[in-house]
This record gives C-alpha cells, structure tokens and sequence, in this order.
C-alpha cells in the first residue's frame, strides 16, 4: 500500500512538472533589440585567427572584426588601400608599406607597423600551427620559420624579409619577383594584430579583439556571437547599423524558416531545397549573384590510363559530354553558371576573367565528345568513377547528372559511375594520399579576386592545390613571366595565355561558377554580398 | 537490495569500457581528421604533423584510448577542434537536450498512460480504434516530416512559436519540439500501456477487488494500473537513452544547441574527443536510466526483490 502511495505521488509530481513545463511557453525568443541586424551563422571551424581560419563562417567574422592594407571592393572586387597609406616598389620584389595613422584596435590600443609585422610572423610561424601560414610563403625568410621539411623544427622566429622602419612604416622583402602580390593584401590573414593576442591568447581567443567596424560583444561558441559597432572606427565604411547578432544555425532550412517567420533579418545561405521557391517567397529580397567560387572536376594526370599526351582528348570529351546548361537549370535552379573558362566572372573582364576562353571543350556536344574519347584511347579501363563527398552540398545530385550525361553521349550504361565518399576529411584524404583513379570533385573558393589566385595554387607544379599533380613546364613559365610583370595587363595576358595551356592540357574540367545567396526581412535594407558572397555587414541598414 | 546496486554498478564498468573502446576505434576508423582541416588545399605536412601532435593522433589507437581514458578519469575530456574544452561544450549541451528530454518524457508518460488505460478499459469501441489508427499514422510518418510541417504551420503561417529555439532553451520553447520528439514513443507507450491493461483486467485479483466491492478509480489506479506498468517502465528506461541521443533530427529541424547537434558536428568534423565525450556520457545515462528501471520493478511488484 505504501509503494502505492508512492506511485501516486509520483504521477502526480510529473503531472504538476508537465503544467509548469506548459505554463511558462510565453513568447519565446526576445526580438531583436533596436538598430541591430540579425544574422545567420555556421559554428567556425577553427578558433577565430587570422592566420588560422580558412573557411567562410570564421572568414565573416573576421571580415568585421578586422581591416587590413587593403580591401576588396564589396561592388567590383578591385583592391583598394584601406589601411595602406602606399605599397611602393620599384623591382616588384622589395616594397616599402606605410600605414594611415590614427587607426585603433577596439582595446583603445593603436595599429603599428609592429601590429603587422608581429601578427605576420606569427601567423608563418610553424610553432604556432596555422593552418593559412602558406600566405606567408612568398616573403622572404619564411623557410626558416617555417621549414617544408615534415620533421624539421624552425631555425629562426621571425622571417627576414620583414623589417619596421618606424611606428608607420614596414619593408618587405620577397622571395621572388611577385607584381600582384600588393593586391592580395585585402585577406584576413594579412590583419595586424593587437598586443593583447601575444600577451595573453588564451583571453584574446575567448573575445578577439581587432581594427574592423565592429567589436565582438558577446561571443558563446557554436550558439551566438553579438558584435557592436566601433565607435573610434577610423576607416571609411562605418557601420550603419548598431550592430549585428550572428546566431549559429544547425541546419540552413531552420534558418530560411526563421527568416520567413520574422526572426531573422538576413540568411547568406539559401538552402538547396528552398532554391525553387525563395524568388516567389522572398520577390527582391533574394540575392542570386556570382561569387568567386568555381567547381570543377579533376583527373589524377600522373596515375595509369591519364599520362598519355592523348588522354588529354579523353579529357576533353569528358568535358563535351556533360550538359552543363540543364544541370545548372534543372538541379540548381539558376544558382550556378555554366563554366567556359578556369576562373570566375567575379574577376570582371580587365581582371583576367574570358568568357568562352575554353572554347568547344565546354561546350555540351555528345557526338564530338564521342569521338574525342575514342581517338584520345577511349576510357581507361572502358570506364570512369566519378568521386566527391556527399556529406554536404546536394553533390550526390549533380554526380548522377554528370554521369548520366556522359553515359547518354557514350551510349554505355556503364560508362560512368559514381563513387560517393562519406566525408569530407576522408574524401580529401583519399585525394592527398593519391587513391583516387578516376574523375574526382575539385573546387575552388578564391582568396582574393585576381587571376592568380584561380591558376597557380591548383595547377603550377606542386602547389598547394594541385590536386590533380599536373606539372607543366609551358605554364610554370608563363605564371612566372606573369607574376614578374612590371605593369597588370601584361600580367593578366600571361595569366591567360597559361589559362590556354590548361584547355589543350585539361587536368581539370570547368563545370560551373557557383552564385552566393542571400535572403532578407523586410526589416533591413541594403543588404547585398561582396565577391566572395559574404554579406556587407556595414552597410546594412535597419528600419 | 543496496548489494544488488552496488553489483549492477560494478557490472557498469566492462560494459563502460566496452562501448567506449568501440566508439574511439570507430571514430578513429573514419580516417585522419587534420586533412580536413586545410579544407581544398593539400595539408602542409609540418603543420599537419604539429596538429596531429597535438591530438595524439600520431599514436596507434589503444595508445590514444589509454591516454584518453587516463585523462577523462582526472576529468579532463580534451579540447574541440574550435578551441573549446569538451567539457564546457557539455555543459552547455546537455542541460538543454535534457530538458527537452525531460518534456518530452512528461508528455508521453502522461498522455500516453492516460490513452493507454482508456483504450484499454474500452476495447473495440469507438475511441480505442481512432486511437490505434493515429498511433500508427504517427509511427509510420518519419520525424522530420512532423518536425517541418509543425514548424512551418504553428512557426510561419500561425505565428504562435519562434520556428527556432534560442540558445537558452528555455521549457516554454521545448514544448512543440518536445512533442515531436514524444509522439513515436507516446505510440508505442499507448499501445505497450492498453496491451497491458487489457491482459490485466480479466487477473483474478482485479476481479477479487471488483468483488470486494471496492471503487472502480481504486480498482484502476491501486490494482490496474500498477500492475499494468512494468512493460512500460521498461520501455520508458530504454527510451530515456534514445530520447538524449536520438533527438539528433529534432534538435537540427528547431535548432537546439543539444546533445545531439555537437554529437552531429563532431562526427561531420570527425572530432573524436567530442564524439567519445558525449558518448562516454550518453552511455552512463542509458546504463542509470537501466539500473533505475530495474529498481522501479520491486516498487510496482513486491514480489520482484532483489537480495
């Protein structure tokens, strides 16, 4: 009887803790508090870095948080001083940088020519482990702080090529001639850093601390991060807005959801599902434009079966059997642009961007593809894998497509199959350690909009990128005669006559340019992406 | 009985150090974790060398097991691939899957009793049918379609709740989530609960009561129902398990910064420290929520005793 009684407590306890539980649903959330803009956002992969965050949800704090020599025009993508009082150099390897003076990091602290050259021979530094360290690797010294050797330890904790001269002045010496290198200058890892990160990094990470428009508030890892406006901001593009609230989103549907609810005012992510309805939901307030992104597929040039000279035709057929123009349409709803050359429209025409620079290799002709492949040897093996991971970003979709393209122009079934790898750490594994014998997915998100950037960190031999390990003595060359040229147009026409080595060569296919979307509330306005489909943060304005 | 707890609490530690050596050799089975990292570029191997350093993943993997488990029993669970103690992630993590847990449990334990002895006592009527019709509409339409239709239609179209739960999580936002989550099991807690019942009412000793002339609610609630509830209790110890981990999919459709979205990120990111940490803690709840059930039975039956 006892136990009985207790058992009826019991039900009765819960009971009361489901009332209470029902009781206190209220409102939910609070709203946005006045003039602050609230956005979507991804848990950063890395701890917030300069030098050590390489990936797009980190990237867009940084882009607030902090500003560096230069800056990439959020319209055009030119880049522009920001910081850089003047970059000179008169044999394109030795420049002399000064810096506008007034500039603050949010601590009050001023930005010196210290501020940069401590932050950049931190960021080279191999003790520190910095996944974009390689942004270093043209100045001079930087193989001493950072040896390529796996086993090797640093001989020395600063790189020789850089030297302040005084509070506002810094010389930098380069390896080798490198006349676009100034231009790359507007990526995060370049951002100076203030005395507090050396001093105590452990606090800094808790809360960076940068020169940028805004500072960091609040921040609590994977959930939100608040950042306020800087009011002793000294650079030109002050924000417009008080501030800006980026909430970690699970899933990119919940996000759209909310959006659609009122309680978000701008998602840079419209998920893949919602691609067909948000010009009919959203109207004008849907972004679709290109960004400085380009998928591709690439082929392993030094395995059996793609070494021949003549395999470049089965290359090439390759490329000419896949209906680039319905793929894009059908499964991407317009959100990506058939590709016609190996960089990016975001580049503009005097930026080295050339429609139809790949000419009938991309272009979809299943009979002349045929052909091709059948003089070029036909395919290794008499078939083709196509692999990409499929943990994220629909590829399975455009795998089948492709495949099924190639397989109708070859009229073989079996011709082309695909090989999903589970994930990304293990697909990209697959691809370093040199598995993977047939097509594979290859991309390409720009670190700065210049053609080089699109060319030589995936196809000069043994780059960083070169998934492919396609060497090629002609491009090497012309990448080099490139990048010493003394004035930039005869720079981008080198870089374009390299480009026309990779169409005869194809250790690549083009397939698409991929476009950055965006959606917004009807609270805000101004809302538009830079080339790398980063939202403009600052010049979003709230009603 | 506190010799059957201290045995089953010793019996814990095999099963402990079994599960989370098969986790560690999964996780680790995965492949290397730092070229991911580097995202499209080749890791730079002294870079790489440095991070696998750090994480002991040069090591064979019993080393790395060892060295983990020695750390996990000094408290320490390692440091996310962010920078973030695991523990502080936890933290954060699993007050807010339990609470969603925790309502979820109330809502199937309440309703699905309650439809459960009513069906039950009402067979073949009217009500018991509709009843049995939903329970398998809602066992045969997956989460994620409830999950967004009711997002969309209470979030957007009714605006009665925020589509997304707020960091906090707090309870009033857990209740349509918590539904969700609660609907499967409440099917299944209905149906075990009216099994039961209707197996219970035709014992002797509830017609014994009967003829005792006792009250019908004393005959239902005292002797009915408490006889009726040992499968359930059974089944509610296995679900409280599954209800923490398993809420991976609701907690994506609302946003809930649970257990099961570091548990989502840290496979994706193929972060052993967070998978095995989660785990470590995933498996001690199931096995306590196991142990509690166990001890549940000599309460609903005295003639289960445990010495």
């Amino acid at each position: 009887m006892r136990a009985a009684t207790r058992l009826t407590w019991a039900i009765a306890a819960t009971t009361a803790l489901a009332l209470t539980a029902t009781a206190c649903g209220g409102n939910g959330t609070a709203s946005g508090s006045a003039g602050v803009v609230r956005a979507s956002w991804g848990d950063p992969q890395h701890p917030l870095e300069p030098a050590n965050t390489n990936e797009v949800q980190g990237g867009k704090v940084l882009d607030m948080i902090f500003r560096g020599l230069k800056r990439y025009d959020p319209e055009t993508g030119e880049a522009k001083d920001e910081m850089a009082e003047s970059i000179e150099t008169t044999d394109q390897q030795n420049f002399t940088v000064k810096i506008k003076s007034g500039w603050t990091f949010s601590d009050g602290t001023p930005v010196t020519a210290a501020s940069y050259v401590d932050a950049w021979n931190y960021g080279a530094n191999l003790k520190n482990a910095q996944i974009s360290s390689y942004f270093f690797q043209f100045i001079e010294g930087y193989d001493a702080v950072h040896p390529a050797d796996e086993n090797a330890t640093p001989s020395a904790d600063t790189m020789s090529g850089l030297k302040v001269v005084d509070d506002h002045t810094f010389t930098v010496k380069l390896n080798e001639p490198f006349s676009l290198w100034p231009e790359t200058l507007g990526y995060a890892a370049y951002s100076p850093l203030p005395r507090a990160f050396f001093d105590d990094h452990a606090t800094w990470l808790n809360k960076p601390i940068g020169n940028g428009p805004y500072k960091i508030d609040t921040y609590t890892k994977s959930q939100s991060m608040k950042l306020v406006k800087y009011e002793e901001y000294a650079g030109p593009d002050k924000a417009q807005n008080e501030g800006v609230e980026l909430r970690v989103y699970t899933d990119n549907n919940t996000a759209y959801t909310d959006l659609q609810a009122g309680n978000l005012d701008v998602i840079d992510d419209v998920p893949a599902s919602q691609l067909k309805n948000a010009q009919k939901d959203l109207g004008d307030r849907y972004i679709n434009q290109p960004a400085g992104i380009i998928q591709t597929v690439a082929f392993p040039v030094t395995q059996d079966g793609w070494t021949s000279p003549e395999s470049a035709k089965v290359r090439q057929g390759l490329s000419m059997a896949i209906d680039r123009q319905e793929i894009t349409s059908k499964i991407y709803f317009d959100t990506r642009t058939p590709a016609t050359d190996f960089t990016s429209p975001v580049l503009g025409d005097a930026g080295g961007y050339q429609e139809g620079l790949c000419g009938e290799y991309c272009t979809y002709d299943p009979e002349r593809a045929k052909q091709l492949i059948e003089e070029g040897g036909g395919l290794p093996g008499g078939k083709i894998t196509l692999s990409s991971n499929v943990d994220t970003g629909s590829h399975r979709q455009w795998m089948d497509a492709a495949c099924n393209s190639i397989n109708n122009a070859l009229d073989d079934t079996g011709a082309c199959t695909v090989n999903p790898v589970p994930t990304f750490a293990d697909f990209r594994n697959q691809i370093t350690e040199g598995r993977i014998s047939g097509m594979f997915r290859s991309g390409w998100q720009m670190d700065y909009p210049l053609i080089q950037n699109f060319l030589q960190p995936l196809y000069y031999t043994n780059a960083s990128s070169n998934d492919s390990r396609y060497s090629s003595p002609e491009f090497d060359r012309l990448i080099n005669e490139a990048n010493s040229a003394s004035d930039e147009a005869e720079a981008i026409g080198k870089f374009r006559d390299a480009e026309k080595v990779l169409v005869q060569d194809m250790p690549a296919i083009p397939l698409w340019y991929q476009n950055g979307t965006a959606g917004y509330s009807t609270r805000v306005s101004d809302v538009k992406l830079n080339p790398f489909s980063v939202p403009v943060y600052t010049d979003i304005k709230v009603s | 009985m506190g010799r059957y707890v201290v045995r089953r609490l010793l019996q814990m530690i095999p099963v402990f150090i079994g599960a989370t050596f098969l986790i560690f050799v999964m996780v680790y089975a995965l492949g290397d974790p730092v070229a991911a990292l580097f995202g499209d570029r080749a890791p730079d191997p002294a870079t790489a060398r440095q991070l696998r350093a750090e994480f002991h993943l040069d090591k064979p993997v019993w080393q790395q097991y060892l060295l983990y488990m020695g750390n996990i029993l000094s408290g320490d669970f390692g440091t996310a691939f962010n920078g973030e103690k695991v523990t502080d992630l936890m933290g954060r993590a699993f007050p807010i899957s339990f609470r969603l847990m925790l309502t979820a449990l109330v809502i199937e334990l309440v309703l699905g009793i309650l439809l459960g002895v009513i069906t039950g006592l009402r067979r073949g009527r009217v009500f018991d049918t509709s009843v049995l019709m939903a329970t398998l509409v809602v066992i045969a339409i997956p989460t994620f379609v409830l999950g967004t239709t009711a997002q969309f239609f209470l979030g957007v179209q009714l605006g009665w709740i925020n589509p997304a739960v707020s960091p906090e999580g707090r309870f009033g936002e857990l209740i349509v989530p918590g539904c969700i989550l609660a609907l499967v099991s409440l099917a299944y807690v209905t149906r075990l609960t009216r099994t039961s019942v209707a197996e219970n009412t035709r014992a002797d000793y509830i017609r014994t009561a009967v003829a005792k002339g006792l009250p019908r609610r004393r005959v239902t609630v005292r002797h009915l129902l408490r006889n009726s509830l040992i499968p359930v209790v059974t089944y509610l110890g296995a679900d409280i398990g599954t209800l923490m981990a398993g809420a991976i999919v609701t907690e994506r459709i609302f946003n809930i910064q649970g257990v099961g979205f570091q548990l989502y990120q840290g496979i994706l990111r193929q972060n052993s420290p967070t998978v095995v940490g989660f785990v470590v803690v995933l498996v001690l709840i199931f096995l306590l929520a196991n142990l509690l059930v166990d001890l549940l039975y000599a309460v609903l039956d005295p003639r289960i005793r445990y010495d």
